[in-house]
């Protein structure tokens, strides 16, 4: 073997390691041991003796336990691709700097930090039937029924979409306003039209962060559970993913398949990761970031 | 004309978005204070009664106990665990460098959900799930990676010279750390601080895995109130939820004094 040359050499010392050791204890006990720990549960059933595929061959038999993962398909795809396209507009728009900009996003972060039980809260009363939203569009002739948006598919989406588009939009407008304005001024100067220029010279260089920005909100509304339960209708049309598990653990004690159904989850979250990162591959690299405001 | 359009239409998207917000905080709040409020744009009476039956009912002074007793041991323990790996992270460079800090990514991204079913099921055989201790533990998971990655950038803005003219002139490693990276750190320590008391006392999923009956934090027990929804009367639930909505409020305004609020997601540009 040919030594390799290694222009960084490794600071690695004693200080290092002690600096290190508490929280890489910490991630590898709590974090690596569990998962690890909640495969190997899952691999062996509480009526099976030794390892068998009992949990998931249930799992994947019975259909409503397996039709979770369509119905959480089913919320959380047309939630990204809303708030995606609604952040992405947003935050294009607001690049260089918009009107009482701090305040807009101070309360736009505002259902973040709330946390989703008060959002959920929330939505139930104001856009219940008797809400405030459904008793202006009444007030005002707009509709003759009150909209249906709680205990049902539609409550969760819109439990979802308060949830993430401000993350997403914030994400991407941190990620739109380092792109190096002159770029877009030159293509102006050029001759290129706005449309133009956000297709040619701008969608590029947004692409990369726009395909993280869609795997973490996937990610996060595949997740969906304490609004599924209160929005939704847990034991019908909303019931995710994550209410199967939680129910599997704390409803019939099944650590075991619990476990399994976590496991494939989690197996969920990353085959969509991967399409995401695969496609990514294919977009240009931001060689221009950084330069631009902040 | 079109682009005058684009960003009034911008501005409308904006306005609805405050509105709905507003609506649906205000919504909590006069529900709260309401005697009775059946349909109707404003509850015909009003009466303060159901704060003192939230407070009696729903035994909140033991959950605000436990709650704060929580997020003061969760502040405590991320930053502590967090500074030196911070430090560490932000001056070294060696092989397994980006290996370690994905690793502390990954409890940030993956949903809490994922990774809180094998958790719970780990922590509860080894005896110290739904106990206050087994929700600390819990909630460290992600909130000792946050921490770490907070830190890391204040880190890097402090010049290497300093600890180098600091060791030259006779300053020991401790001295160092606790004469010329401490008070310079002050500011990434509020930082970090706040954002993970925002985090810890809103965080729902892991404390509500892990939390039993005498350790459940204030939107845990506001969870379980919701869902037994009929046994306790709308407006009480509301004033619990009042409360813990000034709690966090008050937590954001201060937060808000140190931090951007693009601070609280995740940068994109790693």
């Amino acid at each position: 073997m040919r030594a390799v040359a290694n222009d960084e050499k490794s600071e690695f010392d004693a200080l290092a390691f002690f600096c290190l050791l508490p929280s890489l204890l910490y991630v590898l006990c709590m974090f690596v041991y569990p998962f690890l720990y909640g495969v190997y549960l899952s691999l062996q059933p509480q009526k099976v003796g030794g390892f068998s595929l009992a949990n998931y061959l249930t799992f994947f038999s019975d259909p409503y336990q397996y039709g979770t993962i369509w119905i959480t398909f089913s919320l959380a795809i047309p939630t990204t691709i809303v708030v995606l396209l609604l952040a992405l507009w947003l935050a294009y728009g607001m690049r260089r700097g918009i009107f009482m900009e701090r305040t807009v996003t101070t309360i736009l972060i505002m259902p973040i930090s709330l946390g989703v039980i008060l959002l959920s809260e929330g939505i139930l009363g104001f856009y219940g039937s008797q809400g405030w939203f459904n008793q202006v569009l009444l007030g005002l002739g707009l509709i003759k029924e009150p909209f249906i948006l709680t205990h049902n598919y539609a409550g969760v989406m819109l439990a979802l979409f308060m949830q993430q588009f401000p993350f997403c939009f914030l994400m991407l407008l941190g990620y739109i306003s380092g792109i190096d304005p002159s770029l877009e001024r030159s293509a102006r100067m050029l001759g290129a039209t706005p449309s133009i220029v956000f297709r040619r010279v701008m969608l590029p260089l947004i692409a990369p962060g726009l395909a993280i920005a869609f795997a973490l909100v996937f990610v996060m509304s595949f997740a969906v559970f304490p609004s599924a339960i209160m929005l939704g209708q847990p034991a019908g049309t909303t019931r995710t993913i994550s209410i199967a598990a939680y129910q599997k653990a704390f409803e019939q004690y099944d650590m075991s398949a619990a476990s399994a159904i976590a496991v494939i989850m989690g197996l969920c979250q990353l085959a969509a990761l991967l399409v995401i990162i695969l496609f990514r591959r294919r977009l240009s690299p931001a060689a221009t970031m950084g330069v631009g405001k902040r | 004309m079109r682009s005058r359009m684009w960003k009034l239409s911008l501005y409308l998207f904006i306005v609805g978005f405050i509105l709905n917000m507003l609506g649906i905080v205000s919504h909590v709040v006069v529900s709260s204070f309401a005697k009775r409020w059946f349909g109707g744009l404003l509850p015909p009476a009003y009466t303060t009664d159901w704060f003192a039956y939230a407070w009696k009912n729903f035994d909140l002074g033991q959950v605000l106990g436990v709650t704060l007793l929580i997020v003061v041991v969760v502040v405590f323990l991320a930053l502590a665990i967090g500074f030196p790996a911070a430090y560490i992270l932000a001056r070294r460079n060696f092989r397994f460098k980006s290996v370690i800090l994905l690793l502390y990514f990954l409890p940030l991204v993956i949903p809490q959900m994922t990774y809180g079913i094998p958790l719970a099921t780990t922590l509860y055989r080894y005896g110290v799930g739904g106990s206050v201790v087994g929700v600390i533990l819990a909630v460290l998971v992600p909130m000792v990676p946050l921490a770490v990655f907070v830190l890391m950038p204040f880190f890097e803005q402090i010049s290497v010279n300093l600890e180098w003219s600091g060791s030259m002139l006779g300053a020991s490693r401790a001295q160092i750390f606790r004469r010329i990276l401490f008070p310079l750190m002050v500011p990434g320590i509020l930082t970090a601080g706040v954002l993970v008391l925002v985090n810890t006392i809103s965080n729902f999923e892991l404390a509500f895995l892990l939390g039993g009956g005498g350790s459940q934090t204030l939107v845990v027990a506001l969870f379980y109130n919701m869902f037994a929804g009929g046994v306790r009367p709308v407006y009480s639930i509301d004033a619990m939820a009042v409360i813990y909505m000034v709690m966090v409020m008050t937590l954001l305004l201060i937060a808000l004094r140190f931090v951007r609020p693009t601070q609280m997601v995740f940068k994109l540009d790693k």
